[in-house]
C-alpha cells in the first residue's frame, strides 16, 4: 500500500519521529555486482513508498554528483527514509545505498554495519559476480538477514533458474526465497519491500540506553558545513545535545538533525534503530569520518567496532600544468578533499614540474573520478604523473635510518628510492584478488595472473560451467590495467574483486626515461626487476607515439642507473608543410596553427624537446581508455 | 585587390575532394551568371576598389561554365572597376571539358591563362582518384591549350598517392615534363576527412603512404624540376621564363581579394568602417547564395574583422611560403612601428631557426631555406608563438 504520512512532508516543518517505535523500523542495504541494478531497484522504491513522485525522469535518483550520472555508478553512500503501510502498520524502511566498486569496500562494509538485513541484487543473465560473492560475504559476516532477489527478467537473456540455482550452491540459500523482479518496469518490486518487513528483524536497540550513534558517511556544505549519515544504535539526539566524537575526542552541539527523502527533512529528534543525518558544526569531513561513534558527552561507550581510517592503495602526483595555476589548484584540492576523507595528501615537489601533491586513493577509479570533479566541478587541468604504490624498504645503512628516524620507510615517490647499496630488503605491497569467470577462459587467465607475478591460492567450481579463482597479487601488477586485460580476454564475462593482504618481499628496481639523454621525472618508476624490460620498451614505445616528430632526432630510452634496457627512436620530420594555402584555405590554416602555437606555451620542454603536457597522460594511461 | 569567382558544379565528384562543389543534374546558368555578375558589382562598389590587378575562376569546375557566362562577368568587372588589357584572367579547367571550340571561346571571352586538373598522368592512378578523364585525354588538353594560351598554361599535378611507388612517380614526372608548358602546381596528396579516398585508407583498402616516401617524392620533385629551370617560388608552385601566377601570388603578399560566388573567400578592406580588413565568406549552398544575391545584391554569410595581430600572423604565414618570403616594405606596409627585425631580430625563436638553418632574416627580408620551406609547419607555431609576445 503506498504511504500514508501523518503530516506533510516538505518545508520547514519538523517531522516527529517518536511515531515510528523500534519494532516498526527496517534498517536495509541494497549490495550488487557493479551494474546489476542496484540505484535502479532504489529508484523504484523510492517511487513505490511515495517518497518520489514517479516520472520518467527518476534515473539514479540517489547518485547526486556528476560524475557518478555520467559513469552510471556510484561513488558516495547515500541514504532515504522510506514510508511505507503494510497489514495496517507504518513501517520505517531506512534504506542505505552503497557504492558498489571494490575500491569502496571499506564504505560498504560501514554502511553494513548500520544495516539488520540486505537485499543481494544479482542480474538475471550474468549471474553471480565476483563483488556479489564479496558483498555477499560482508553481509554473511555481519550476520544480516539476506534477501536474494534476481533482476533484469525482462531481458532476453534472462536465466533466473540458473541464478537460483548459483545462489543456492554458493550460499546456501534456498531457491524459494529468491524475489525475481525487473526494477527497469517495476515487476515484483512491492514484494521486494513485503520481503523486507517480514525478513528482516528490526533493529536491537533501545532508546533508554545512552546515545551511541554511527557515522557512516558525511558531506560537506558550505553553508551548513559538515553533514553526518548516522545510525542510532542506542539513546536518542536531538538539537542542543552536546556530543564526543570517539574517534578525534572533540565535542560538539548538535544544530540540526533529520532523515533523508533523500533530501533532508529535519526532524525533532532521531531515536535508537534509526537512521538520519546530524549537522553539529563540524568544519571538516575529517571530524567525521566514516565508522567513527558518537556519543553524549559525558556518557562515553564502547565505541562501535570496525573503524578504520582509510587505506589508500594507489598513490599519483598531482601537479599544476603551470606553476602561476599552483594556488588555483591547491584551493580546489582543498575543496574537492572537503567532500571526500578517504583521499589522502601530501605536499610534494619535482624537480621537472615544479611543486605539486603526491595523493593516495583507495583505487585506479577513485583516482579517476577525482580527475574528473576536478575537470568538472573546479574547471582544473592537471598533470598526473605516474599512479605508484606504497613500497617499503627496510634501511641497512646507518646514515639513512638516522635521517628518517627508523629502520624501515614506505616509499611513494620515486625520486625517494634508496640505493640498493642502502637496503636490506624491498618490500612491496600485496593482494587478494578474487576471479570469477566461465571455464572457457580458465587457461587464459591463469597465463594473464602468472604473468603478473601472481600465486594460486584457491580455485574451485561455482557451478557447472564457471570458476572462482583466488590469486596472490603484486598490487602494483593490478594497479595499472589488469582489470582491463582480465576483460578483454573473457569478452567481459570475467569478474574481479580484491583485498589488502599485506606486504611481500620484492626485488624493486628504480626505472628512469630519457629523452636525448635528459631524464623525464615525471615517467621515474619503481618497479620489479623481472618487469622492467617490459615495461620500459612498452613506455618507449608509447612515448613515440605521443611526441611529435620535431626538427631532429629523438633518442627515447628507458634506464636503470646507467644501463640502457630500451630504446626507441623518432625520426626527424623531413616534410611537413601543407599543400595548398589559398583563399579558402587560409582561414582554417590560421586556426589550426595558432591552435599549435597555444599548445607550444604548454609544452614542456626536456633539454630541447618538447613534450605536450598530455604526452605523461596518454602513455601512462590503460590502453583501452586511449 | 584581385577577385576570385567561383563556379560551384563539377560533373562528378572526385574520391578526394573535399570543396564546396556539388553534382546538379541541371545548371540553371542563366540564373548563376546572373547573380555572378550581380554579386561581382555589389562587392567591387562596397569595396571601392577602383582597379582589379588579376581575375580567378575556380570552383567546381568553371570549364563546364558556357563563355558567354565567363565573358558576361568580366564585362561587369570591367564596368565596376578598371580591368587592364594585361591583367592575368585565370580560368581552371577539367580535360573533360576543353574542346579546341570551348577553349577559344574562353579566350575570346577575356580569358589569358588556362589552369589544366591534370593530377596524374597514369591511367590507373586516375582511376582511383575518380576523374573523368584517361592520360592520353589530359595530355590532348594540355596540347590544345598551350595552342591558345602559350606560356600562360598551366597543370596541377598530385603526388604522394595511396600504393604510389617511388619510381611511379618519377615517371609520372618525366611524363609532365614533357607535355607542360611553363608553370607546374605540385600537391602532396591530403587525405581528407569524409571524402571516399580517406575512407578507404582508414578502412585498409588502399595502404597509406609512409612519411619518408612523402618527403622524398617532395624533394625529388623539387629537385627534378629545378633542374628543368623551374624556380620553385612557392611551396607547392614551380614556373620557369618567368611565368608565375600573379593571381596566387597575391594571396601569399597577403593582398586584397574579393570573393565572388558560393563558398568564396576574401579578405579585403571596407572603407567607411574605419578601414578595417574584414576576412569574408560567402554562403556555400548555391541555391541558398543566389537568393541572397537576389535579394540583397551579395550573399555574404560571415564577415570577420581583422585585427593588425591576426593581419601580421596571415602575413607570416603565406608570406614564408615563398621563396622570396616577406620583405621589409611588404611588413612595413601592415606594420610600420615594429620591423621584421625588431620582431625576429632579437634572441628567440626566429634566431634559434636560423641557426639551425631553417629560416634567414636579412636585408632582403624573412623567409626560409631551401630546407626550411619543406618543414615550415613546424617552423610557423614557434614564429607565431613570438610574434604573440610583442
Amino acid at each position: 500500500a503506498a504511504c500514508e504520512r501523518p503530516y506533510s512532508s516538505r518545508g520547514k516543518e519538523k517531522l516527529d519521529m517518536s511515531t515510528y517505535p523500534v519494532e516498526s523500523i527496517r534498517n536495509f542495504s541494497i549490495i550488487a555486482h557493479v551494474d546489476h541494478g542496484k540505484s535502479t531497484l532504489a529508484d523504484r522504491l523510492l517511487e513505490i513508498t511515495g517518497t518520489i513522485s514517479k516520472t520518467d525522469r527518476n534515473k539514479q535518483v540517489l547518485d547526486k554528483l556528476q560524475v557518478e550520472r555520467e559513469r552510471g555508478i556510484t561513488v558516495k553512500a547515500q541514504s532515504a527514509s522510506l514510508f511505507y503501510k503494510h497489514e495496517g502498520i507504518n513501517y520505517l524502511l531506512n534504506l542505505i545505498d552503497t557504492p558498489g566498486h571494490v575500491d569502496f569496500s571499506y564504505e560498504v562494509s560501514r554502511s553494513l554495519s548500520a544495516c539488520q538485513g540486505v537485499i543481494l541484487v544479482v542480474d538475471a543473465n550474468e549471474g553471480i559476480q565476483a563483488q556479489t560473492v564479496a558483498n555477499f560475504y560482508l553481509a554473511f559476516e555481519a550476520q544480516l538477514s539476506i534477501i536474494p532477489v534476481i533482476n533484469k527478467i525482462d531481458l532476453k537473456n534472462a536465466d533466473p533458474e540458473r541464478v537460483e540455482k548459483q545462489i543456492e550452491k554458493l550460499f546456501d540459500i534456498p531457491t524459494n526465497e529468491c524475489i525475481r523482479i525487473s526494477a527497469k518496469q517495476g515487476t515484483n518490486v512491492e514484494k521486494v519491500l513485503q520481503k523486507v518487513i517480514e525478513k528482516i528483524p528490526p533493529p536491537q536497540c533501545n532508546t533508554a540506553d545512552p546515545l551511541k550513534a554511527l557515522v557512516f558517511d558525511s558531506t560537506f556544505d558550505h553553508y551548513r558545513g559538515v553533514i553526518a549519515n548516522i545510525a542510532l544504535f542506542g539513546g536518542e539526539i536531538a538539537k542542543g545535545q552536546k556530543i564526543v566524537s570517539a574517534h578525534t575526542k572533540k565535542r560538539y552541539e548538535v544544530n540540526e538533525v533529520g532523515i533523508l527523502t533523500p533530501n533532508e527533512q529535519p526532524t525533532h529528534k532521531l531515536y535508537a534503530g534509526q537512521v538520519g543525518y546530524l549537522i553539529a558544526g563540524m568544519k571538516e569531513v575529517t571530524e567525521a569520518q566514516i565508522g567513527d561513534t558518537l556519543f553524549l558527552y559525558k556518557q562515553p561507550v564502547e565505541p562501535l567496532p570496525g573503524f578504520k581510517s582509510a587505506k589508500p592503495m594507489v598513490f599519483a602526483g598531482m601537479y599544476p600544468v603551470d606553476q602561476t595555476e599552483y594556488n588555483n589548484l591547491k584551493s580546489a584540492l582543498e575543496r574537492l578533499t572537503l567532500n571526500d576523507s578517504s583521499v589522502t595528501v601530501h605536499r610534494d615537489s619535482s624537480l621537472a614540474l615544479g611543486a605539486g601533491w603526491r595523493l593516495g586513493f583507495l583505487g585506479l577509479l577513485h583516482m579517476e573520478v577525482f580527475n574528473q570533479r576536478l575537470e568538472q566541478e573546479y574547471n582544473m587541468s592537471v598533470i598526473l604523473t605516474a599512479p605508484t604504490v606504497p613500497y617499503k624498504a627496510v634501511l641497512s645503512s646507518a646514515k639513512l635510518i638516522k635521517e628518517y628516524g627508523k629502520d624501515q620507510i614506505t616509499i611513494i615517490n620515486p625520486a625517494q628510492f634508496p640505493d640498493k647499496l642502502s637496503v636490506s630488503e624491498y618490500l612491496e605491497p600485496t593482494v587478494l584478488g578474487t576471479i570469477v569467470t566461465p571455464h572457457e577462459y580458465i587457461g587464459k587467465i591463469i597465463t594473464l595472473c602468472q604473468d603478473r607475478r601472481a600465486v594460486q591460492k584457491d580455485m574451485l567450481y561455482i557451478d557447472e560451467n564457471r570458476v572462482m579463482l583466488k590469486y596472490l597479487f603484486p598490487l602494483n601488477e593490478i594497479v595499472v590495467d589488469f582489470y582491463d586485460a582480465l576483460k578483454s580476454l573473457s569478452s567481459g564475462y570475467a569478474s574481479f574483486d580484491y583485498e589488502d593482504a599485506g606486504y611481500q618481499s620484492a626485488d624493486l628496481v628504480k626505472m628512469d626515461i630519457l629523452l636525448n639523454g635528459n631524464p623525464v621525472e615525471e615517467l621515474a618508476t619503481i618497479i620489479h626487476k623481472e618487469k622492467a624490460h617490459a615495461a620500459g620498451k612498452l613506455l618507449c614505445e608509447r612515448l613515440k607515439e605521443t611526441i611529435p616528430r620535431q626538427l631532429f632526432e629523438i633518442a627515447i630510452q628507458a634506464a636503470i642507473g646507467k644501463k640502457i634496457i630500451a630504446r626507441e627512436t623518432l625520426k626527424a620530420y623531413r616534410k611537413n608543410v601543407v599543400a595548398k594555402c589559398y583563399g579558402g584555405d587560409i582561414t582554417r590554416r590560421m586556426k589550426l596553427l595558432k591552435r599549435q602555437a597555444e599548445g607550444k606555451r604548454l609544452m614542456r620542454k626536456i633539454g630541447n624537446v618538447e613534450v605536450p603536457r598530455d604526452a605523461f597522460i596518454r602513455v601512462l594511461k590503460r590502453e583501452t581508455d586511449k | 585587390p584581385t577577385l576570385c569567382l567561383q563556379w560551384p558544379y563539377c560533373s562528378k565528384r572526385c574520391s578526394y575532394c573535399n570543396f564546396n562543389t556539388y553534382v546538379v543534374p541541371a545548371v540553371d546558368e542563366a540564373a548563376l551568371r546572373a547573380c555572378l555578375v550581380r554579386e561581382a558589382q555589389t562587392l567591387l562598389h562596397l569595396s571601392q576598389v577602383h582597379s582589379i590587378t588579376s581575375v580567378f575562376f575556380g570552383g567546381g569546375t568553371p570549364s563546364l561554365a558556357s563563355p558567354s557566362t565567363i565573358a558576361a562577368v568580366l564585362e561587369a568587372v570591367a564596368g565596376a572597376a578598371h580591368l587592364p588589357a594585361g591583367a592575368e584572367v585565370t580560368l581552371e579547367a577539367n580535360p573533360s571539358s576543353t574542346s579546341t571550340s570551348r577553349l577559344s571561346g574562353f579566350r575570346a571571352a577575356g580569358v589569358n591563362r588556362l589552369s589544366i586538373g591534370v593530377q596524374s598522368l597514369d591511367d590507373a592512378e586516375l582511376r582511383m582518384l575518380g576523374r573523368e578523364h584517361t592520360a592520353a585525354e589530359a595530355q590532348k588538353a594540355v596540347e590544345v591549350a598551350r595552342g591558345l594560351f602559350p606560356g600562360r598554361t598551366s597543370i596541377d599535378l598530385l603526388f604522394g598517392l595511396p600504393g604510389q611507388s617511388r619510381d611511379a612517380w618519377a615517371q609520372g614526372l618525366e611524363a609532365a615534363l614533357r607535355l607542360c608548358d611553363d608553370h607546374i602546381s605540385l600537391y602532396q596528396l591530403t587525405l581528407e576527412r569524409g571524402t571516399a579516398l580517406a575512407a578507404q585508407v582508414r578502412r585498409g583498402t588502399l595502404p597509406a603512404p609512409s612519411q619518408d616516401l612523402l618527403a622524398d617524392m617532395y624533394q625529388t620533385a623539387r629537385t627534378v624540376l629545378m633542374a628543368a629551370g623551374f624556380r620553385h617560388y612557392e611551396v607547392s608552385n614551380f614556373a620557369r621564363k618567368g611565368a608565375l601566377s600573379t593571381h596566387n601570388l597575391s594571396y601569399w603578399r597577403a593582398d586584397q581579394y574579393i570573393g565572388v560566388g558560393p563558398g568564396a573567400h576574401g579578405r579585403f578592406v571596407l572603407p567607411g568602417e574605419g578601414g578595417c580588413r574584414e576576412a569574408r565568406v560567402q554562403t556555400l549552398e548555391p541555391v541558398t547564395w543566389m537568393w541572397e544575391v537576389q535579394n540583397q545584391g551579395h550573399g555574404t554569410r560571415s564577415r570577420v574583422v581583422l585585427s593588425l595581430q591576426e593581419q601580421l600572423e596571415e602575413l607570416l604565414t603565406l608570406g614564408l611560403r615563398t621563396d622570396e618570403g616577406i620583405t621589409h616594405e611588404r611588413w612595413g606596409h601592415f606594420s610600420p612601428e615594429l620591423s621584421l627585425q625588431a620582431i625576429f631580430g632579437e634572441p628567440g625563436e626566429a634566431r634559434a631557426l636560423q641557426q639551425e638553418g631553417w629560416l634567414v632574416l636579412d636585408s632582403g627580408g624573412l623567409r626560409c631555406t631551401w630546407a626550411g620551406l619543406a618543414v615550415l609547419d613546424s617552423l610557423l607555431p614557434d614564429l607565431l608563438c613570438q610574434l604573440q609576445r610583442v
